[in-house]
């Protein structure tokens, strides 16, 4: 049962992650001090058991922020508690879904909040050693968080002894160099060991067996940027926002044809269409809307009729599509949808790894069919053809790169038929098939 | 004559070994090292990888050419990124890219003859709600219209177009 937010509570709502973006120095020790920082984790560490801080995580009802909203106080029970192995945690600041720009704005403007939620995570699980993987173009975030680092160990709050307590923690700042898998967790743990970004199979998962082959967690950004919040302000307060099944706040990341894209914060279960239209202003020209992707360019897209959609992880399941990173990327009704999902396939295509034979061969395929079917040379088969080829990359790879474009894919195809039908008997190129003349920032 | 770190960065690298249990997870923040001290990452710098973390030469070939964001030695002095991934493309981002490349005379992913500039299409750069974007070594170009392309490319040494009407504001240029 879910206890879907009403609008009145999403517009009362008051940002809790975002509440210091855009204020002077926000990303500082000395303006996150004086707005009660680290009392959160100074607070956990010394009045509370490591096992205590995972039950009230999982009390809190915390899902992983990174894509797959998996419960994050149960990921840190897998850990073992009995090894002589060390453990690690790896932050994944990888941030390469096309259309999510959420986590970034943490690590540049409030990269304590990150730390703190680091520290409580250690903590929990018994951690000494984490690493924050950033993406590679993202020098700005980098920098900012290694700042931040260093004001942390000249404070003590990294380091050895931390809060006077028998804690030590050491956090090192890792940056990418431009490969998307690199955000799939086991690729990234190959990245991290120094080799080429390639998904391992799982079992064994990172909590068993993951960097170095030791225990490892592995937390989005924005995961553990709650956990300060979480203890400041108690599990009943957090459970107070979004819904019984994805409780909490949530930043939304919405893009394309919208008068007012950027990153929102609101509760989660929000409906699509007030994120849409309340919170973005609406559509340029007060178009109509085509589709939606809703988490991230792996997640299917919505048609029109879809908009009541509530945002959270169990109503875009109920939808068939997801919530993923939070990605919402709108398509207006003048959008060639073969141009968009092209983009899509293209993007899959180059970013596949090639470890398995349906990705590498299938994203290819899936790239090469939806061109000649935008280049007006398009066969009636073509749309089945495609579909047979999605349904042999589901469910048959190490990672699941191979289904972030099949969804997507098969989402088009179905949703869209009639559409593609009559493009392709209409053949190319005498039908608009381009995303934008211009470049248009303003729209 | 084989190469070798400059004092600092040789300092910057027995720290970085220390952050690691393993010494080849060192790999990808030395080539970055690499990469800043001798302006990109070519097969002697490759080479010196191989000897700072103890590996194959062969093994450092794998993982450089594994990523795409390494400047290598074919690429120019400044690589112009050019966003292409669905927000950006829903933004002019192909009509920009082609904009890009008549004006600079070079096909994507190609690099002009003077060795200054090299343009490549890259994926998503996390600026989506400012979209279309660039990049263009450590500035990020946010809602790049024709007027911003004609300003970075100033900033590159390449002339404005006569045409070209008043330059669009440039505060959201990030540096
Ligand atoms: C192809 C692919 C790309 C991914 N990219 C990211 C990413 O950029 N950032 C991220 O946090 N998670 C990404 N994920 C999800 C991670 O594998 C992992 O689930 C997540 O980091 C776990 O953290 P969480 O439980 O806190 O969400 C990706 C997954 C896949 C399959
Ligand atoms: S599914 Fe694709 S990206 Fe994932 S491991 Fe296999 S080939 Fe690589
Ligand atoms: S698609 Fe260009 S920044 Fe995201």
């Amino acid at each position: 049962m879910s206890a879907i937010s009403k609008p009145s509570d999403t517009l009362a709502f008051e940002p809790v992650l975002t509440r210091y973006i855009g204020k002077k120095d926000s990303h500082t020790l000395d303006f996150y001090l004086s707005h009660g920082g680290y009392d959160a984790a100074k607070r956990v560490v010394r009045d509370y058991k490591p096992d205590e801080v995972i039950d009230a995580v999982k009390k809190s009802g915390l899902r992983g922020r990174g894509g797959a909203g998996f419960p994050c106080g149960l990921k840190w029970s897998f850990v073992p508690k009995k090894t002589d192995k060390p453990k690690y945690l790896v932050c994944n600041a990888d941030e390469s879904e096309p259309g999510t720009f959420k986590d970034r704005v943490i690590n540049e403007e409030d990269p304590h909040q990150l730390l703190e939620g680091i520290l409580i995570t250690c903590w929990a699980v018994g951690i000494e050693t984490a690493y924050i993987y950033i993406r590679g173009e993202m020098w700005r975030g980098a920098q900012r968080l290694k700042a931040a680092i260093d004001e942390a160990y000249a404070k003590g709050y990294l380091g050895k002894k931390i809060f006077g307590k028998k804690f030590n923690l050491d956090v090192t700042v890792h940056r990418g160099a431009g490969a998307y898998i690199c955000g799939e967790e086991t690729g990234m743990l190959s990245s991290l060991e120094g080799g080429r970004g390639y998904p391992k199979l799982k079992p064994p998962f990172p909590a068993v067996e993951g960097l170095f082959r030791c225990p490892t967690v592995v937390n989005n950004v924005e995961t553990l940027a709650n956990l300060p919040h979480i203890f400041n302000r108690g599990i009943e307060w957090y459970r107070s926002i979004g819904t019984e099944e994805s409780p909490g706040p949530k930043l939304f990341c919405v893009s394309g044809h919208v008068n007012k894209p950027g990153v929102y914060e609101r509760p989660l279960g929000i409906p699509l269409r007030e994120l849409i239209y309340d919170v973005c202003g609406g559509i340029p020209g007060d178009r109509g809307i085509r589709a939606v992707i809703p988490g991230g360019s792996s997640a299917p897209f919505l048609g029109p009729d879809e908009l009541d959609t509530p945002m959270s992880y169990e109503g875009l399941k109920d939808a068939g599509s997801m919530l993923g990173s939070a990605g919402v990327i709108v398509l207006d009704d003048t959008t060639d949808l073969l141009s968009a999902l092209l983009n899509v396939g293209k993007f899959y295509h180059h970013e596949s790894c090639g470890q398995c034979t349906p990705c590498r061969e299938g994203c290819g395929w899936v790239e090469k069919i939806l061109q000649r079917m935008h280049d007006g040379r398009g066969r009636s088969e073509d749309i089945d053809l495609v579909d047979e080829i999605c349904n042999q990359m589901v469910g048959k790879t190490i990672c699941v790169l191979s289904d972030a474009l099949a969804m997507p894919a098969q989402s088009v195809l179905k949703k869209f038929r009639p559409e593609l039908e009559k493009l392709i008997a209409q053949g190319r190129p005498d039908v608009l098939c381009e995303l934008a003349r211009e470049p248009s920032p303003a729209l | 004559m084989s190469r070798e770190l400059s004092p600092e960065a040789q300092k910057e690298f027995d720290w970085l070994v220390t952050r690691y249990p393993q010494r080849e997870a060192a790999m990808l923040p030395t080539l970055r090292l690499i990469e800043r001290e001798f302006g990109c990452i070519d097969p002697e710098g490759m080479k010196l990888c191989a000897q700072l973390i103890g590996c194959s030469p062969a093994k450092v070939f794998g993982v450089v050419t594994f990523y795409t964001h390494y400047k290598r030695e074919t690429d120019g002095e400044n690589v112009v990124y050019v966003c292409g991934t669905l927000p950006c493309a829903l933004r002019g981002s192909d009509a920009l890219a082609d904009y890009l490349c008549d004006r600079v005379g070079i096909g994507l992913g190609e690099t002009t003859e003077d060795r200054k500039i090299t343009i490549k299409k890259v994926e998503c750069l996390a600026l989506c709600d400012q979209a279309p974007v660039c990049q263009v070594e450590d500035v990020d170009w946010l809602r790049v219209s024709k007027e911003k392309a004609d300003e970075m490319l100033e900033s590159l040494g390449i002339p404005k177009r006569e045409t070209a009407g008043a330059a669009a504001g440039g505060e959201e240029k990030r540096s």
